[in-house]
Protein backbone atom coordinates (compact mmCIF):
# COMPACT_ATOMS: atom_id res chain seq x y z
CA UNK A 1 0.00 0.00 0.00
CA UNK A 2 1.20 3.74 -1.00
CA UNK A 3 -0.23 7.09 -0.29
CA UNK A 4 -0.30 9.52 -3.20
CA UNK A 5 0.33 12.24 -0.63
CA UNK A 6 -0.85 15.18 -2.75
CA UNK A 7 1.93 17.66 -1.30
CA UNK A 8 4.68 15.20 -1.87
CA UNK A 9 3.61 12.57 -4.40
CA UNK A 10 3.43 8.75 -3.91
CA UNK A 11 4.90 7.54 -0.58
CA UNK A 12 5.27 4.33 1.39
CA UNK A 13 3.36 3.69 3.96
CA UNK A 14 5.71 4.01 7.19
CA UNK A 15 5.87 7.64 6.87
CA UNK A 16 2.45 7.88 7.74
CA UNK A 17 0.29 7.96 10.65
CA UNK A 18 -3.59 6.33 10.86
CA UNK A 19 -6.00 8.22 12.95
CA UNK A 20 -9.46 6.51 12.27
CA UNK A 21 -12.45 6.94 11.01
CA UNK A 22 -12.87 10.27 8.68
CA UNK A 23 -16.90 10.88 8.65
CA UNK A 24 -17.20 11.30 12.75
CA UNK A 25 -18.64 14.08 13.70
CA UNK A 26 -17.42 16.17 16.67
CA UNK A 27 -20.30 17.32 18.58
CA UNK A 28 -20.61 21.09 19.19
CA UNK A 29 -20.36 20.95 22.93
CA UNK A 30 -23.14 21.94 25.16
CA UNK A 31 -22.35 20.22 28.51
CA UNK A 32 -23.59 17.63 30.54
CA UNK A 33 -26.74 17.36 27.85
CA UNK A 34 -24.23 15.86 25.04
CA UNK A 35 -22.83 13.18 26.82
CA UNK A 36 -24.82 10.59 24.62
CA UNK A 37 -23.73 12.12 21.29
CA UNK A 38 -20.07 12.28 23.09
CA UNK A 39 -19.89 8.40 23.53
CA UNK A 40 -21.35 8.19 19.95
CA UNK A 41 -18.59 10.25 18.75
CA UNK A 42 -15.37 9.14 20.58
CA UNK A 43 -16.43 5.13 20.74
CA UNK A 44 -19.34 4.00 17.89
CA UNK A 45 -18.10 3.13 14.59
CA UNK A 46 -19.59 1.95 11.21
CA UNK A 47 -16.96 -0.04 10.66
CA UNK A 48 -18.30 -1.23 7.16
CA UNK A 49 -16.50 -3.56 5.26
CA UNK A 50 -16.69 -1.76 2.21
CA UNK A 51 -15.26 1.56 0.89
CA UNK A 52 -14.19 4.12 4.00
CA UNK A 53 -13.08 7.08 4.53
CA UNK A 54 -9.99 7.82 7.26
CA UNK A 55 -7.67 10.24 8.75
CA UNK A 56 -3.77 9.95 7.77
CA UNK A 57 -1.30 12.20 9.34
CA UNK A 58 2.18 12.18 6.92
CA UNK A 59 4.53 11.90 10.14
CA UNK A 60 7.93 11.10 8.45
CA UNK A 61 7.38 13.84 5.77
CA UNK A 62 5.28 17.06 5.02
CA UNK A 63 3.16 16.55 8.81
CA UNK A 64 -0.20 17.34 6.55
CA UNK A 65 -3.46 15.80 7.62
CA UNK A 66 -4.47 14.22 4.79
CA UNK A 67 -8.17 12.11 4.33
CA UNK A 68 -8.07 8.77 2.43
CA UNK A 69 -10.44 7.04 0.32
CA UNK A 70 -9.62 3.00 0.35
CA UNK A 71 -11.83 0.24 0.29
CA UNK A 72 -11.32 -2.43 3.29
CA UNK A 73 -11.22 -5.37 1.63
CA UNK A 74 -9.26 -4.91 -1.28
CA UNK A 75 -6.70 -2.04 0.41
CA UNK A 76 -7.25 -0.30 -2.65
CA UNK A 77 -6.25 3.70 -2.37
CA UNK A 78 -9.34 5.46 -4.34
CA UNK A 79 -8.44 9.23 -3.03
CA UNK A 80 -6.33 11.05 -1.08
CA UNK A 81 -7.14 14.87 -0.12
CA UNK A 82 -5.63 17.34 2.16
CA UNK A 83 -7.95 17.12 4.83
CA UNK A 84 -8.07 21.28 5.18
CA UNK A 85 -9.35 21.12 2.04
CA UNK A 86 -13.27 20.64 2.14
CA UNK A 87 -14.88 17.88 -0.27
CA UNK B 1 -16.48 -43.10 20.12
CA UNK B 2 -14.45 -41.82 23.24
CA UNK B 3 -10.84 -41.25 22.44
CA UNK B 4 -8.34 -43.26 24.56
CA UNK B 5 -4.97 -45.11 24.39
CA UNK B 6 -7.03 -48.30 23.90
CA UNK B 7 -9.05 -46.60 20.88
CA UNK B 8 -5.17 -45.81 19.03
CA UNK B 9 -4.18 -49.04 19.68
CA UNK B 10 -7.48 -50.94 18.76
CA UNK B 11 -7.62 -48.44 15.38
CA UNK B 12 -3.93 -49.14 14.89
CA UNK B 13 -4.38 -52.98 15.02
CA UNK B 14 -7.69 -52.82 12.57
CA UNK B 15 -5.49 -50.57 9.64
CA UNK B 16 -7.55 -47.63 11.16
CA UNK B 17 -10.85 -48.20 9.10
CA UNK B 18 -13.27 -47.42 12.20
CA UNK B 19 -12.53 -43.92 12.85
CA UNK B 20 -15.72 -41.90 12.84
CA UNK B 21 -16.50 -38.12 11.70
CA UNK B 22 -15.24 -36.09 14.75
CA UNK B 23 -18.79 -34.39 14.74
CA UNK B 24 -22.05 -34.59 12.69
CA UNK B 25 -22.34 -32.17 9.82
CA UNK B 26 -25.93 -31.13 10.48
CA UNK B 27 -28.64 -29.86 8.61
CA UNK B 28 -30.65 -26.81 9.58
CA UNK B 29 -33.65 -27.32 11.32
CA UNK B 30 -36.59 -24.50 11.21
CA UNK B 31 -36.20 -23.65 14.99
CA UNK B 32 -33.78 -23.93 17.83
CA UNK B 33 -34.08 -23.09 21.12
CA UNK B 34 -30.26 -21.10 21.27
CA UNK B 35 -28.47 -20.23 17.75
CA UNK B 36 -24.96 -19.56 18.06
CA UNK B 37 -23.73 -17.21 15.04
CA UNK B 38 -19.95 -17.94 14.00
CA UNK B 39 -18.39 -21.29 14.70
CA UNK B 40 -15.09 -20.55 15.23
CA UNK B 41 -13.51 -21.16 18.96
CA UNK B 42 -15.77 -18.89 20.63
CA UNK B 43 -19.12 -20.00 19.58
CA UNK B 44 -17.97 -23.64 19.21
CA UNK B 45 -17.53 -23.13 23.05
CA UNK B 46 -20.28 -21.62 24.12
CA UNK B 47 -22.16 -23.98 22.99
CA UNK B 48 -20.38 -27.20 24.22
CA UNK B 49 -20.62 -25.44 27.91
CA UNK B 50 -23.99 -24.12 26.98
CA UNK B 51 -25.38 -28.28 26.05
CA UNK B 52 -23.37 -29.41 29.25
CA UNK B 53 -23.92 -27.08 32.05
CA UNK B 54 -27.70 -25.55 30.95
CA UNK B 55 -30.78 -26.86 30.65
CA UNK B 56 -31.83 -24.49 27.33
CA UNK B 57 -33.06 -27.44 25.10
CA UNK B 58 -31.62 -27.39 21.29
CA UNK B 59 -28.66 -25.42 20.42
CA UNK B 60 -27.47 -24.92 16.14
CA UNK B 61 -23.69 -23.43 15.52
CA UNK B 62 -23.97 -21.84 12.13
CA UNK B 63 -21.02 -21.35 10.57
CA UNK B 64 -20.53 -19.27 7.20
CA UNK B 65 -17.68 -21.12 6.06
CA UNK B 66 -16.30 -24.03 7.26
CA UNK B 67 -15.18 -24.98 10.86
CA UNK B 68 -12.30 -22.83 11.77
CA UNK B 69 -11.81 -20.90 9.36
CA UNK B 70 -11.42 -17.62 10.93
CA UNK B 71 -9.24 -16.35 13.76
CA UNK B 72 -9.35 -19.85 15.86
CA UNK B 73 -6.85 -21.18 12.89
CA UNK B 74 -4.91 -17.85 12.14
CA UNK B 75 -3.69 -16.95 15.44
CA UNK B 76 -0.09 -17.94 17.09
CA UNK B 77 -1.54 -20.02 20.04
CA UNK B 78 -0.32 -18.81 23.04
CA UNK B 79 -2.13 -18.74 26.55
CA UNK B 80 -1.11 -16.76 29.75
CA UNK B 81 -3.17 -14.83 32.29
CA UNK B 82 -0.39 -12.30 33.12
CA UNK B 83 -3.04 -9.26 32.71
CA UNK B 84 -2.85 -6.24 35.05
CA UNK B 85 -6.91 -4.59 35.63
CA UNK B 86 -8.58 -6.34 37.71
CA UNK B 87 -11.72 -6.36 35.13
CA UNK B 88 -9.48 -8.64 33.02
CA UNK B 89 -7.43 -10.99 35.70
CA UNK B 90 -10.04 -13.01 37.02
CA UNK B 91 -11.86 -13.67 33.47
CA UNK B 92 -8.23 -15.12 31.85
CA UNK B 93 -6.78 -16.51 35.12
CA UNK B 94 -10.55 -18.97 34.45
CA UNK B 95 -9.29 -19.10 31.07
CA UNK B 96 -5.70 -20.93 32.10
CA UNK B 97 -7.68 -22.69 34.47
CA UNK B 98 -9.79 -24.32 31.77
CA UNK B 99 -7.60 -25.03 29.49
CA UNK B 100 -5.69 -26.78 32.41
CA UNK B 101 -8.62 -29.02 32.50
CA UNK B 102 -9.59 -28.79 29.14
CA UNK B 103 -8.55 -32.06 27.26
CA UNK B 104 -10.31 -33.85 29.80
CA UNK B 105 -13.62 -31.87 29.92
CA UNK B 106 -13.36 -32.62 25.78
CA UNK B 107 -11.90 -35.82 25.56
CA UNK B 108 -9.73 -34.57 23.02
CA UNK B 109 -5.66 -33.84 22.69
CA UNK B 110 -5.38 -30.09 21.93
CA UNK B 111 -1.63 -30.32 22.93
CA UNK B 112 -1.71 -28.10 26.01
CA UNK B 113 1.76 -27.54 26.61
CA UNK B 114 2.43 -25.09 30.11
CA UNK B 115 5.77 -23.98 28.55
CA UNK B 116 6.13 -20.93 30.55
CA UNK B 117 5.55 -17.15 28.89
CA UNK B 118 8.26 -14.56 29.40
CA UNK B 119 8.05 -10.91 29.43
CA UNK B 120 11.56 -9.66 28.80
CA UNK B 121 12.36 -6.15 30.24
CA UNK B 122 14.94 -3.71 29.54
CA UNK B 123 14.85 -0.66 31.46
CA UNK B 124 14.13 -0.32 35.06
CA UNK B 125 10.93 1.81 34.35
CA UNK B 126 9.88 -1.49 32.64
CA UNK B 127 11.49 -3.74 35.79
CA UNK B 128 8.99 -1.66 37.75
CA UNK B 129 6.10 -1.86 35.84
CA UNK B 130 6.57 -5.78 35.29
CA UNK B 131 7.05 -5.95 39.05
CA UNK B 132 3.76 -4.41 39.15
CA UNK B 133 2.20 -6.99 36.51
CA UNK B 134 4.21 -9.56 38.77
CA UNK B 135 2.30 -8.18 42.30
CA UNK B 136 -1.40 -8.11 40.51
CA UNK B 137 -1.43 -11.13 39.33
CA UNK B 138 0.13 -13.06 42.77
CA UNK B 139 -2.54 -10.80 44.64
CA UNK B 140 -5.18 -12.52 42.26
CA UNK B 141 -3.79 -15.99 43.28
CA UNK B 142 -1.83 -16.31 39.75
CA UNK B 143 1.60 -17.41 39.31
CA UNK B 144 4.33 -14.87 38.32
CA UNK B 145 7.94 -14.92 38.99
CA UNK B 146 10.49 -11.77 38.53
CA UNK B 147 13.54 -12.88 36.63
CA UNK B 148 16.73 -11.31 36.58
CA UNK B 149 19.20 -10.97 34.14
CA UNK B 150 21.30 -14.21 35.81
CA UNK B 151 18.43 -15.91 35.88
CA UNK B 152 17.03 -15.53 32.65
CA UNK B 153 20.19 -15.76 30.84
CA UNK B 154 20.50 -19.97 33.00
CA UNK B 155 17.11 -20.68 31.04
CA UNK B 156 17.43 -18.74 28.00
CA UNK B 157 21.23 -18.06 27.11
CA UNK B 158 20.64 -17.30 23.18
CA UNK B 159 19.17 -13.84 23.68
CA UNK B 160 21.12 -10.50 22.81
CA UNK B 161 22.00 -9.76 26.17
CA UNK B 162 23.93 -7.11 25.06
CA UNK B 163 22.01 -5.56 22.63
CA UNK B 164 23.55 -1.55 23.40
CA UNK B 165 20.32 -0.23 23.07
CA UNK B 166 18.24 -2.56 24.62
CA UNK B 167 20.01 -4.67 26.89
CA UNK B 168 18.00 -7.51 28.70
CA UNK B 169 17.76 -7.03 31.98
CA UNK B 170 15.52 -9.83 33.01
CA UNK B 171 11.94 -11.01 32.40
CA UNK B 172 8.74 -11.85 34.10
CA UNK B 173 7.86 -15.26 33.92
CA UNK B 174 4.47 -17.05 34.25
CA UNK B 175 5.60 -20.67 34.29
CA UNK B 176 1.63 -21.66 33.72
CA UNK B 177 1.39 -19.98 30.24
CA UNK B 178 2.39 -21.70 26.68
CA UNK B 179 0.56 -22.82 23.77
CA UNK B 180 -2.29 -24.63 22.28
CA UNK B 181 -2.64 -26.45 19.14
CA UNK B 182 -5.13 -24.07 17.80
CA UNK B 183 -7.28 -25.81 15.19
CA UNK B 184 -7.82 -28.80 17.81
CA UNK B 185 -9.33 -26.40 19.92
CA UNK B 186 -12.14 -25.71 17.25
CA UNK B 187 -12.10 -29.71 16.46
CA UNK B 188 -12.34 -30.84 19.64
CA UNK B 189 -15.32 -28.33 20.76
CA UNK B 190 -16.94 -28.93 17.72
CA UNK B 191 -17.00 -32.93 18.53
CA UNK B 192 -17.60 -32.84 22.17
CA UNK B 193 -20.66 -30.07 21.07
CA UNK B 194 -21.95 -32.75 18.73
CA UNK B 195 -21.92 -35.58 20.79
CA UNK B 196 -24.13 -33.52 23.29
CA UNK B 197 -26.77 -33.22 20.69
CA UNK B 198 -25.59 -29.48 19.00
CA UNK B 199 -26.19 -29.19 15.73
CA UNK B 200 -23.23 -28.22 13.71
CA UNK B 201 -23.75 -26.22 10.30
CA UNK B 202 -21.31 -25.29 7.71
CA UNK B 203 -21.41 -23.06 5.51
CA UNK B 204 -24.52 -21.19 6.63
CA UNK B 205 -23.79 -17.49 6.23
CA UNK B 206 -26.37 -15.41 8.27
CA UNK B 207 -28.15 -12.91 6.01
CA UNK B 208 -29.83 -11.13 8.38
CA UNK B 209 -31.46 -11.11 12.09
CA UNK B 210 -35.26 -11.10 12.26
CA UNK B 211 -36.91 -9.08 15.31
CA UNK B 212 -40.54 -8.58 16.06
CA UNK B 213 -40.83 -5.93 18.07
CA UNK B 214 -37.78 -5.45 19.30
CA UNK B 215 -37.20 -9.45 19.80
CA UNK B 216 -34.81 -11.54 17.98
CA UNK B 217 -36.81 -14.50 16.71
CA UNK B 218 -34.89 -15.73 14.37
CA UNK B 219 -31.79 -15.45 11.23
CA UNK B 220 -31.83 -15.63 8.09
CA UNK B 221 -29.17 -17.68 6.06
CA UNK B 222 -28.05 -18.68 2.72
CA UNK B 223 -29.92 -22.16 3.67
CA UNK B 224 -32.95 -20.65 5.10
CA UNK B 225 -34.72 -19.31 7.72
CA UNK B 226 -34.12 -20.44 11.00
CA UNK B 227 -36.08 -19.30 13.70
CA UNK B 228 -34.33 -18.92 17.09
CA UNK B 229 -35.30 -18.45 20.90
CA UNK B 230 -31.64 -16.80 21.78
CA UNK B 231 -29.32 -15.67 19.22
CA UNK B 232 -25.78 -15.45 19.94
CA UNK B 233 -23.39 -13.93 17.97
CA UNK B 234 -19.46 -14.57 18.19
CA UNK B 235 -18.35 -13.41 15.03
CA UNK B 236 -15.06 -12.18 16.06
CA UNK B 237 -14.02 -10.45 12.56
CA UNK B 238 -17.64 -9.48 11.45
CA UNK B 239 -19.51 -8.48 14.42
CA UNK B 240 -19.80 -4.64 13.08
CA UNK B 241 -21.55 -6.35 9.76
CA UNK B 242 -23.94 -8.91 11.77
CA UNK B 243 -24.67 -6.38 14.32
CA UNK B 244 -25.27 -4.30 11.84
CA UNK B 245 -27.95 -6.57 10.63
CA UNK B 246 -30.13 -5.93 13.91
CA UNK B 247 -29.81 -1.96 13.74
CA UNK B 248 -26.62 -2.00 16.19
CA UNK B 249 -23.40 0.14 16.42
CA UNK B 250 -20.59 -0.81 18.13
CA UNK B 251 -17.37 0.40 19.62
CA UNK B 252 -15.87 -1.61 17.54
CA UNK B 253 -13.03 -1.44 14.38
CA UNK B 254 -11.83 -4.25 12.26
CA UNK B 255 -8.06 -4.04 11.47
CA UNK B 256 -5.33 -6.23 10.21
CA UNK B 257 -2.81 -8.59 12.10
CA UNK B 258 -0.45 -10.55 10.91
CA UNK B 259 1.63 -13.62 11.52
CA UNK B 260 4.71 -16.04 10.57
CA UNK B 261 6.33 -18.69 10.57
CA UNK B 262 9.59 -20.39 9.73
CA UNK B 263 11.18 -23.15 7.89
CA UNK B 264 11.38 -25.89 10.65
CA UNK B 265 14.02 -26.24 12.85
CA UNK B 266 15.25 -28.45 15.81
CA UNK B 267 13.84 -27.72 19.20
CA UNK B 268 15.25 -24.66 19.68
CA UNK B 269 12.73 -21.96 21.16
CA UNK B 270 11.75 -24.34 24.66
CA UNK B 271 9.32 -21.39 25.78
CA UNK B 272 7.20 -18.48 24.63
CA UNK B 273 9.24 -15.08 24.32
CA UNK B 274 8.05 -11.71 24.21
CA UNK B 275 10.29 -8.86 23.66
CA UNK B 276 10.04 -5.87 25.76
CA UNK B 277 11.35 -2.88 23.54
CA UNK B 278 8.71 -3.42 20.60
CA UNK B 279 6.30 -5.61 19.56
CA UNK B 280 7.71 -9.17 18.92
CA UNK B 281 6.73 -12.56 20.59
CA UNK B 282 8.20 -16.24 19.39
CA UNK B 283 7.35 -19.77 20.35
CA UNK B 284 8.31 -22.90 18.83
CA UNK B 285 5.87 -25.40 17.09
CA UNK B 286 5.39 -28.94 17.72
CA UNK B 287 6.64 -29.43 13.68
CA UNK B 288 9.72 -27.09 14.31
CA UNK B 289 8.69 -23.98 13.01
CA UNK B 290 9.41 -20.33 14.85
CA UNK B 291 6.02 -18.62 15.42
CA UNK B 292 6.44 -15.07 15.95
CA UNK B 293 4.22 -11.75 15.45
CA UNK B 294 3.67 -8.53 16.43
CA UNK B 295 1.55 -5.33 16.16
CA UNK B 296 -1.23 -5.14 13.93
CA UNK B 297 -0.77 -3.39 10.73
CA UNK B 298 -2.47 -0.28 12.70
CA UNK B 299 -5.11 0.64 9.85
CA UNK B 300 -9.10 -0.56 9.75
CA UNK B 301 -8.78 -3.76 7.16
CA UNK B 302 -11.00 -6.62 6.48
CA UNK B 303 -8.52 -8.00 4.04
CA UNK B 304 -7.11 -10.86 5.99
CA UNK B 305 -3.53 -9.64 4.80
CA UNK B 306 -1.62 -6.62 5.83
CA UNK B 307 1.62 -4.55 4.48
CA UNK B 308 5.30 -4.90 4.24
CA UNK B 309 6.01 -2.38 6.51
CA UNK B 310 4.44 -4.47 9.87
CA UNK B 311 6.79 -7.55 8.41
CA UNK B 312 9.44 -5.27 8.50
CA UNK B 313 8.94 -3.96 12.40
CA UNK B 314 8.24 -7.13 13.39
CA UNK B 315 11.39 -9.09 11.76
CA UNK B 316 13.25 -5.90 13.15
CA UNK B 317 11.92 -6.86 16.47
CA UNK B 318 12.74 -10.05 16.65
CA UNK B 319 16.88 -9.31 14.93
CA UNK B 320 17.49 -7.13 18.02
CA UNK B 321 16.03 -9.80 20.42
CA UNK B 322 17.05 -12.98 18.88
CA UNK B 323 19.67 -12.41 16.04
CA UNK B 324 20.33 -15.85 14.92
CA UNK B 325 16.72 -15.11 13.55
CA UNK B 326 18.05 -13.87 10.51
CA UNK B 327 19.61 -17.68 9.37
CA UNK B 328 15.87 -18.60 9.35
CA UNK B 329 14.09 -18.20 6.25
CA UNK B 330 10.49 -17.40 6.85
CA UNK B 331 8.12 -19.63 5.18
CA UNK B 332 4.60 -18.07 5.53
CA UNK B 333 2.92 -15.16 6.75
CA UNK B 334 -0.89 -14.39 6.86
CA UNK B 335 -3.23 -12.64 8.17
CA UNK B 336 -6.63 -12.15 10.33
CA UNK B 337 -9.00 -9.63 11.05
CA UNK B 338 -9.43 -8.57 14.40
CA UNK B 339 -12.40 -7.21 16.52
CA UNK B 340 -10.99 -4.25 17.89
CA UNK B 341 -12.66 -2.74 20.19
CA UNK B 342 -12.31 1.49 21.73
CA UNK B 343 -9.98 0.23 24.94
CA UNK B 344 -8.57 -3.30 23.84
CA UNK B 345 -10.86 -5.20 25.80
CA UNK B 346 -13.71 -7.49 25.19
CA UNK B 347 -17.41 -7.44 25.34
CA UNK B 348 -19.97 -10.22 26.48
CA UNK B 349 -23.73 -8.70 27.02
CA UNK B 350 -26.87 -8.31 26.36
CA UNK B 351 -27.84 -5.93 23.12
CA UNK B 352 -30.96 -3.42 23.39
CA UNK B 353 -32.20 -6.05 21.04
CA UNK B 354 -34.31 -8.79 23.55
CA UNK B 355 -32.95 -12.41 22.66
CA UNK B 356 -29.65 -11.37 21.18
CA UNK B 357 -26.39 -11.29 23.03
CA UNK B 358 -22.84 -10.42 22.04
CA UNK B 359 -19.32 -11.58 22.63
CA UNK B 360 -17.13 -9.68 20.54
CA UNK B 361 -14.02 -7.09 20.55
CA UNK B 362 -11.36 -9.74 21.44
CA UNK B 363 -8.91 -7.57 19.98
CA UNK B 364 -5.57 -9.75 18.91
CA UNK B 365 -5.90 -11.98 22.44
CA UNK B 366 -9.23 -13.87 21.77
CA UNK B 367 -7.05 -17.25 21.68
CA UNK B 368 -6.21 -17.74 25.17
CA UNK B 369 -9.94 -16.11 26.14
CA UNK B 370 -11.53 -19.27 24.42
CA UNK B 371 -12.54 -21.56 27.04
CA UNK B 372 -13.41 -18.43 30.07
CA UNK B 373 -15.68 -17.03 26.86
CA UNK B 374 -17.49 -19.93 25.89
CA UNK B 375 -18.20 -20.29 29.42
CA UNK B 376 -19.13 -16.54 30.22
CA UNK B 377 -20.95 -16.34 27.25
CA UNK B 378 -22.92 -19.79 27.22
CA UNK B 379 -23.92 -18.61 31.14
CA UNK B 380 -25.26 -15.41 30.07
CA UNK B 381 -27.45 -16.41 27.32
CA UNK B 382 -28.74 -19.15 29.81
CA UNK B 383 -28.93 -17.44 32.90
CA UNK B 384 -29.60 -13.30 31.58
CA UNK B 385 -27.26 -12.49 33.96
CA UNK B 386 -23.11 -11.92 33.41
CA UNK B 387 -20.95 -14.74 35.06
CA UNK B 388 -19.22 -13.25 37.85
CA UNK B 389 -15.47 -12.94 35.78
CA UNK B 390 -16.82 -11.15 32.85
CA UNK B 391 -18.82 -8.28 34.85
CA UNK B 392 -16.65 -5.52 33.30
CA UNK B 393 -16.82 -6.65 29.84
CA UNK B 394 -20.66 -4.61 29.65
CA UNK B 395 -21.41 -3.06 26.18
CA UNK B 396 -22.27 0.47 28.03
CA UNK B 397 -18.97 0.55 29.74
CA UNK B 398 -18.14 3.03 27.09
CA UNK B 399 -20.89 5.84 27.50
CA UNK B 400 -20.88 5.15 31.28
CA UNK B 401 -16.98 5.63 31.59
CA UNK B 402 -15.85 1.94 32.92
CA UNK B 403 -13.51 1.52 29.90
CA UNK B 404 -10.70 -1.63 30.75
CA UNK B 405 -8.01 -0.09 29.19
CA UNK B 406 -4.52 -2.62 29.66
CA UNK B 407 -2.72 -0.21 27.51
CA UNK B 408 -3.75 3.08 28.33
CA UNK B 409 -4.10 4.06 24.70
CA UNK B 410 -7.46 5.63 24.94
CA UNK B 411 -10.30 5.17 22.14
CA UNK B 412 -7.81 4.63 19.03
CA UNK B 413 -8.05 0.87 18.48
CA UNK B 414 -4.60 0.76 16.20
CA UNK B 415 -2.61 1.55 19.75
CA UNK B 416 -4.26 -1.44 21.76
Amino acid sequence: MRLQCPHCGPRGLAEFTYHGDATVQRPVDRGAGSSAAWADYVYLRDNKAGVHQEYWYHQAGCHAWLVVTRHMRSHEVMAVRAAMVRA
Amino acid sequence: MRYSALSVLKQALTGHKGWQPAWRDAVPAPHYDVVIIGGGGHGLATAFYLARDYDVGRIAVVERSWLGNGSIGRNTTIIRSNYLLPGNLPFYELSLKLWEGLERDINYNAMVSQRGVYNLFHSDMQRDAYARRGNAMRLHGIDAVLLDRAALRKTIPYLDYENARFPIQGALLQARGGTVRHDAVAWGYARAAAKLGVDIIQNCEVTGIRQMGGVAVGVETSRGYIGAGKIGMAVAGATSQVAAMAGLRLPIESHALQAFVSEAVKPLVDHVITFGAGHFYISQSDKGGLVFGGDIDGYNSYAARGNLPTIEDVCEGGMAMMPMLGRARLVRHWGGVMDMSMDGSPIIDKTPVTNLYLNAGWCYGGFKATPASGVCFAHLIAREAPHEVAVGYRLDRFAEGWVIDEKGSGAQPNLH
